[in-house]
């Protein structure tokens, strides 16, 4: 396998160069059945991805291997297993920064061993992706789900997108990579998952054919040129800001980190286009009742919507499908008519609820209940949104 | 690509600063021509790094510069480096090079050397680790010996000052055993960390430690130490580069303290593959020695 055998029309594994729009949206489908790991390996392997750094934690470690098949069936250009996610992010970096379309997996513990690697990640504008698969966190050692340890990512400046079920992680992990690259957004994309329960869950997919690919990475195309020594060194400065102590040294790394925030909120127009919006809303759209989450979560809160609509209540789900950049407008606009607004959670601390509070703060006259919130893996019955409901407001079923 | 990225738009000639200008018409690239590079163009050659603002007489600063000037393929050369009293100069290097973080230098070192023989299988782009002790043997040191396990064709630098010099002068796992620094106020209670050793038992092709005390034997060791690289396996060179602010000594004492040091910490080692040795034989015969 060689990046010589990509031709104008064909990549290197022979598959059919398209657009993102036709893979997304022309594409004709066909149903399959599969689990969340196996369904990230069809993605990737219609990405025409040049590099993948691996390391094995649970629950993303099927996702990984399933990765490295992929290089060696011939569609991924380099693949190997790092040291520890530290060394691994760091890796990422170095092959995104040489020009790579690049991505990893990891979960948990892994998240937080790397962390000091994801704000660099968009410091240095890399488009790279990671596949976070949300699990616990220690201590006490747990391999559960809970997405605890997207809280902890939340200010890295990096995007964050949410997908809910396998169908979206297909559909999402795509578009990633191509919001991601675009040369006014070019910062690092986050795509995350419940651990388990998307990962690990089987679930009915309508896939595009496996002979077609996006066309590849144009490095050249980035706000920084790429570390291979093809194009002037641009970073070649007289004077170096760093670790000077003057007003241009100061100015210029809060210019540099207000610009990689914009570069996220440039990506909304690209986002809205490919994940046809931000958010989706189900339900009854001018309900008193509104459910905000992401993730299963917001499967779950469709089967409180449903129970409720039994009892002659009626509510709304809001999805929030990008986290960074945040949907503002979009959750103003979806809970106008709320005078209730509940975040259900796979976590303890709510932070999603706090991301909620903060949009609305001055906007919204809704009361807002961070309940039901359920964490080390534990499941999220309807049952418990329902007490939550009726603990929580004067509502009362029929 | 080639020496063609140094070359100015004759529409922005005029309004160049000076030092653009003498990187095109006076700096020594390898170009095409096999003539070599070296350090005697450091008397009347445009070098490929510009001002720095180490300490005046500060080790690092000759070492780098006979490092750049002993490159054999400057224009397709990529250094990474780490955060340190180093970090203060590669801003001021004319080649594509890389700051990520403290430590990491290996990993990101990995990445974009797999990247670039992917993505350019018929060019030689060589690919160097620069980074202090501290950077090197302690806070990256899982990064530096893993990239050694991983046989990833780069060379790996470690200037050694036997100090934290940037963050104010603490003990390292370099300093040698009895040194009093900040953070052993009674003095190092452990010996120097062998990196050289440590290299050659994770598998290196070519482990030498020395002083910058000789630019010329600093410019063949480098030679050397890159072309292995780019055929064999890991390479790592270790040099002696003290600081002079923590150990007290004055601007233009420098080289007698590595002198000094010749013969002692940093007495010659040199360890060379069999691979690697007959490969430098075959080098010498090309002309590329
Ligand atoms: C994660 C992290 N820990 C600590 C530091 C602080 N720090 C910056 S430079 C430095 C010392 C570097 O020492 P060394 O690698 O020996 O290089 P020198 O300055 O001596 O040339 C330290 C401890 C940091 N930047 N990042
Ligand atoms: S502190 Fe030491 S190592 Fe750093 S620049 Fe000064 S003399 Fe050199
Ligand atoms: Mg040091």
């Amino acid at each position: 396998m060689s990046i010589k055998n990509m031709t104008k029309e064909k990549n290197w594994s022979g598959q059919k160069l398209v657009s993102t729009d036709y893979l997304l949206f022309e594409a004709p489908r066909e149903k399959h059945f599969m689990t969340g790991s196996e369904v990230l390996k069809e993605a990737i392997k219609r990405c025409t991805v040049d590099a993948s750094v691996s390391y094995p934690i649970t629950p993303q470690s099927e996702a990984a291997h399933l990765i490295g098949e992929l290089w060696a069936e011939g569609y991924v250009g380099l693949y190997f297993r790092g040291e520890n996610e530290f060394g691994v992010m760091s890796e990422v970096q170095g092959c995104a920064m040489a020009g790579a379309r690049t991505v990893t997996t990891t979960s948990g513990p892994g998240t937080l061993r790397a962390m000091e690697n994801f704000p660099t990640w968009s410091g240095t504008r890399i488009p790279c992706q990671l596949i976070l698969m949300a699990r616990g966190i220690n201590s006490p050692l747990t391999i559960q789900p809970d997405n605890l340890e997207v809280s902890f990512l939340l200010e890295t400046g990096c995007m964050i997108w949410y997908a809910e079920n396998v169908q979206e992680l297909f559909d999402m992990s795509i578009a990633a990579f191509t919001v991601a690259e675009k040369p006014d957004v070019h910062v690092p994309i986050i795509t995350a998952v419940d651990g388990f329960f998307v990962s690990h869950t089987r679930e009915a997919v309508m896939l595009p054919a496996d002979d077609i690919a996006l066309e590849p990475y144009d490095p050249y195309a980035a706000p920084l040129p790429p570390i291979d020594s093809e194009m002037p060194p641009g970073r070649f400065l007289r004077d170096p800001f760093v670790m000077k102590s003057n007003y241009i040294s100061y100015a210029t790394h809060a210019s540099w980190q207000w610009e990689v925030r914009s570069a996220v909120e440039r990506s909304k127009p690209y986002a809205r286009h490919y994940l046809n919006g931000l958010v989706h809303t189900t339900g009854e759209e001018n309900a008193e009742l509104v459910f905000v989450a992401c993730g299963t979560a917001v499967h779950q809160a469709k089967e409180g919507q449903r129970e409720l609509a039994k009892l002659g209540i009626k509510s709304k789900v809001v999805k929030l499908r990008t986290i960074r950049p945040f949907p503002h407008a979009e959750l103003l606009e979806a809970t106008k008519n709320a005078k209730y607004i509940f975040v259900p959670e796979f976590n303890v601390v709510g932070w999603l609820d706090k991301e909620v509070r903060t949009s609305l703060y001055g906007k919204s006259d809704a009361k807002i209940v961070g309940r039901p919130r359920v964490a080390g893996g534990m499941s999220m019955p309807a049952e418990a949104i329902l007490k939550e409901v009726f603990e929580n407001t004067n509502l009362k079923g029929a | 690509m080639s020496v063609d990225i140094y070359k100015i738009n004759p529409e922005f000639r005029d309004i160049m600063p000076q030092e653009i200008i003498d990187l095109e018409e006076n700096a020594t690239w390898a170009g095409e021509s096999v003539e070599k590079r070296g350090i005697n163009d450091l008397t009347d050659k445009k070098e490929i790094l510009e001002e720095h603002s180490l300490c005046a007489g500060c080790p690092e600063a000759a070492a780098l510069r006979y490092i750049l000037a002993a490159l054999p393929l400057p224009e397709e050369t990529i250094i990474v480096n780490s955060t340190g009293c180093t970090s203060l100069m590669f801003p001021h290097i004319a080649l594509h090079t890389v700051h990520s973080m403290f430590g990491n230098q290996n990993a990101v070192a990995s990445g974009i050397k797999r990247t670039l023989d992917w993505r350019f299988p018929d060019k030689t782009k060589d690919v160097v680790v620069l980074a202090g002790d501290g950077a090197t043997i302690d806070i990256g040191l899982d990064y530096t010996l893993q990239s050694f396990f991983r046989q990833e064709k780069i060379t790996t630098i470690c200037f050694d000052n036997e100090v934290y010099a940037n963050t104010g002068g603490q003990e390292s796992g370099s300093t040698p055993k009895g040194q009093v620094f900040k953070m052993a106020p009674k003095g190092k209670v452990f010996d120097k960390v062998p990196m050289w050793e440590l290299a050659v038992t994770s598998g290196v092709a070519y482990s030498v430690k020395l002083t910058a005390s000789a630019p010329k034997k600093v410019a063949k060791v480098l030679r050397e130490s890159i072309l292995i690289a780019r055929e064999i396996g890991p390479t790592y060179i270790h040099l002696y580069t003290p600081c002079i602010l923590e150990i007290g000594l004055a601007a233009n004492e420098g080289l007698w303290e590595m002198k000094e040091q010749d013969k002692d910490r940093f007495d010659d080692f040199k360890y060379v593959s069999d691979e690697a040795a007959d490969y430098l034989k075959k080098c010498k015969k090309e002309g590329l020695l």
